[in-house]
């Protein structure tokens, strides 16, 4: 698990690339930023604490509330701990169609948690996503950037004992 | 073989890089139009082409930049909407993926035609390595020149930023996606004002698909009339189709708009047919969103002529027996796929992608997932069925945006094409809430 942070800061890559993203929008304009600058601050801290989020008001001069109603409306951003790695388990008609409800009741065994837990080892944690726009590859389930894709069980077992080593 | 407008060179090695894309005729298009035709010129081709919004609106792109207001000193915007989010549709995201310089070949044209300095392509987030793709094809295309300041000394100034989303099925309505470029909660503007009128940050701003846009260097170079002469009637050009479900050959086609829906599904070149062994039972054409129709009715209109894929065959018969091309998301279910669950399941996607502002979306879409969910589980009553298709008619028309109808027209069209399914849900509750139960009456399979 990523403990909440002690002291929030970006690291000096990141400050550069926050400074470069906030440069892209008009004079005035800097709350546009918000979205990938959270994406940002998530990569680094792996979620998104109340002091995050904070942090990330005071560098666009926004309200934190401003950030708040953002990183709550949109579900990629996590509000809570996670694991190390967070599977990201689409559960919509297309990926069902090709054995996806199957190959999730597999994953859940196999890991021994339900969706919205974090395994005892703090590896995983599972969470449930509408459509990946990857349905001629299904089932899909995406960890960070990287998508995995025709998924059956076997290769579930893989993945997993891959991200254990 | 058929014309391929957009998919040409999508198998070339490297075509990804600017110098491939370059070699097969890629910028050409760039070149002509901002070194050697006015802005009203270029959109004078796109309208004359009749490419329509691909994105699943389906409204003519050139007559969408035509109400673009331009008053004096007020920056002008071009968005691009890669929020590609509809289940069943992964074109723009293949697209992307395979060919970005293609895309922003197409920004550049569109930008220039209409006076945007400065335009965004707004990526859903879960897309963050095509984002990076499209970053380091703009890298290269800036180094080239075809970017930036002066673009190939004609002083037109062009800025490209892609923006990602933070996954909200939502934005990919073009009012919620201004807002979440704002920064803000992915709530849909009520209209009017247009975003031709009042946009991004107040200014006029058009919003337009990925595919629609990546139609502009092909149109440039080979004219809009010629765009038009392809494909059938007010259907012109061709189409990304996203094939998904039971069939042979999962994947991303593109095709001239009137192919037959049997051809599409049957042809070796394209879908290769119902997976081996099985019957199409149930198709969706265009994204979940449009109306599931049973199989005798996809291949064949109600008067019994070929179903074609265009806008207009498509919709033949209106939604008592026809459906629409949406988004091309072309979803597949034979003889084993269960309607009862699947619209459950599309129905609990337009609950959890409701922005809840307006109350008959937020309520109803909730309560059509309860209400499916009971009859999937063995706890339905005769009752129900005509529960859901009233609250579906009480959501459809009601909201600010298009989502409500959304959520209404799949469980509609289901229960309008498979009500005896519903029945045998109510009538044999255990038998149908067994996992992989389906029911086997009567029923025209193809």
């Amino acid at each position: 698990m990523t403990e909440s942070p002690n002291l929030v800061a970006f690291t000096p890559e990141r400050q550069e690339k926050v400074k470069e993203i906030i440069a892209r929008y008009p004079e005035g304009r800097q709350k546009s930023a918000l979205l990938p600058v959270l994406h940002v601050a998530q990569e680094q801290w792996g979620w998104l604490s109340s002091e995050v989020m904070d942090h990330v008001a005071s560098l666009l001069s926004l309200e934190p509330v401003e950030v708040y109603e953002v990183a709550t409306f949109y579900t990629m951003y996590h509000l809570d701990p996670v694991g190390k790695h967070v599977i990201e388990y689409c559960r919509t008609g297309p990926c069902c169609l090709m054995g996806g409800e199957d190959v999730y009741g597999h994953l859940k065994q196999r890991l021994g948690i339900d969706a919205g837990q974090t395994t005892a080892d703090g590896l995983f944690t599972l969470k449930e996503v509408e459509c990946l726009a990857a349905c001629g590859w299904g089932p899909v389930f995406q960890i960070r950037e990287k998508y995995y894709m025709n998924l059956t069980n076997e290769k579930v077992d893989e993945i997993i004992e891959e991200l254990s080593k | 073989m058929a014309i391929k407008i957009l998919t040409e060179h999508i198998n070339t090695p490297g075509i990804e890089t600017f110098d491939v894309y370059r070699q097969k005729g890629g910028y050409t298009a760039v070149e002509k139009a901002i070194k050697t035709m006015t802005p009203e010129e270029v959109v004078e081709e796109a309208k004359k082409s009749g490419v329509r919004g691909r994105g699943g609106a389906g409204f003519p792109m050139g007559m969408k930049w035509g109400f673009l207001a331009k008053p004096e000193g007020v920056p002008r915007y071009l968005v691009c909407n890669a929020d590609e989010s509809e289940p069943g549709t992964f074109k723009d995201h293949h697209l992307m993926k395979t060919i970005p310089h293609l895309l922003i070949e197409g920004m550049i044209i569109s930008s220039f035609a209409l006076g945007a300095n400065k335009s965004f392509i707004y990526v859903r987030g879960e897309l963050m390595y095509v984002i990076r793709i499209l970053e380091q094809a703009i890298e290269e295309a800036k180094a080239k020149g075809f970017l930036g300041k002066n673009i190939l000394g004609t002083g037109y100034d062009l800025e490209l930023i892609v923006q990602p989303g933070g996954g909200a099925y939502i934005c990919g309505e073009e009012t919620a996606l201004l807002e979440s470029l704002e920064g803000k909660r992915g709530n849909p503007r009520n209209k009017p004002p247009f975003p031709a009128v009042k946009g991004l940050y107040q200014s006029p701003t058009v919003v337009n698909n990925v595919e629609s846009i990546s139609n502009m260097p092909w149109i440039i170079n080979n004219g809009g009339d010629a765009y038009a002469a392809i494909g059938v009637g007010r259907s012109t050009g061709t189409k990304l189709i996203s094939a998904s479900g039971h069939i042979n050959k999962p994947g991303v086609y593109e095709i001239e708009l009137g192919v037959s829906v049997e051809e599409f599904l049957n042809s070796d070149e394209y879908c290769g047919g119902v997976r081996k062994g099985h019957h199409l039972k149930a198709l969706v054409a265009g994204g979940s969103s449009v109306p599931i129709l049973p199989a005798h009715l996809i291949m064949k209109t109600a008067n019994g002529e070929d179903r074609l894929m265009s806008y207009e065959s498509l919709s033949d018969g209106g939604f008592a027996t026809g459906t629409m091309l949406g988004s091309g998301g072309f979803i597949v279910f034979d003889e084993t796929a269960c309607i009862v669950r699947n619209t459950w399941n599309f129905s609990r996607f337009y609950h959890h992608e409701s922005c809840g502002q307006c109350s008959p979306c937020r309520e109803g879409t909730g309560w059509m997932e309860k209400v499916l969910h009971r009859i999937e589980h063995g706890h339905g009553s005769m009752h129900d069925i005509d529960l859901l298709v009233d609250i579906s008619k009480k959501i459809e028309g009601n909201t600010i945006c298009p989502l409500g109808d959304a959520a209404a027209w799949p469980v509609a069209s289901a229960i309008r094409h498979f009500r005896d399914e519903f029945m045998w849900h109510i009538t044999n509750p255990h038998e149908a809430s067994q996992p992989g139960a389906v029911y086997q009456g009567e029923m025209a399979l193809v």
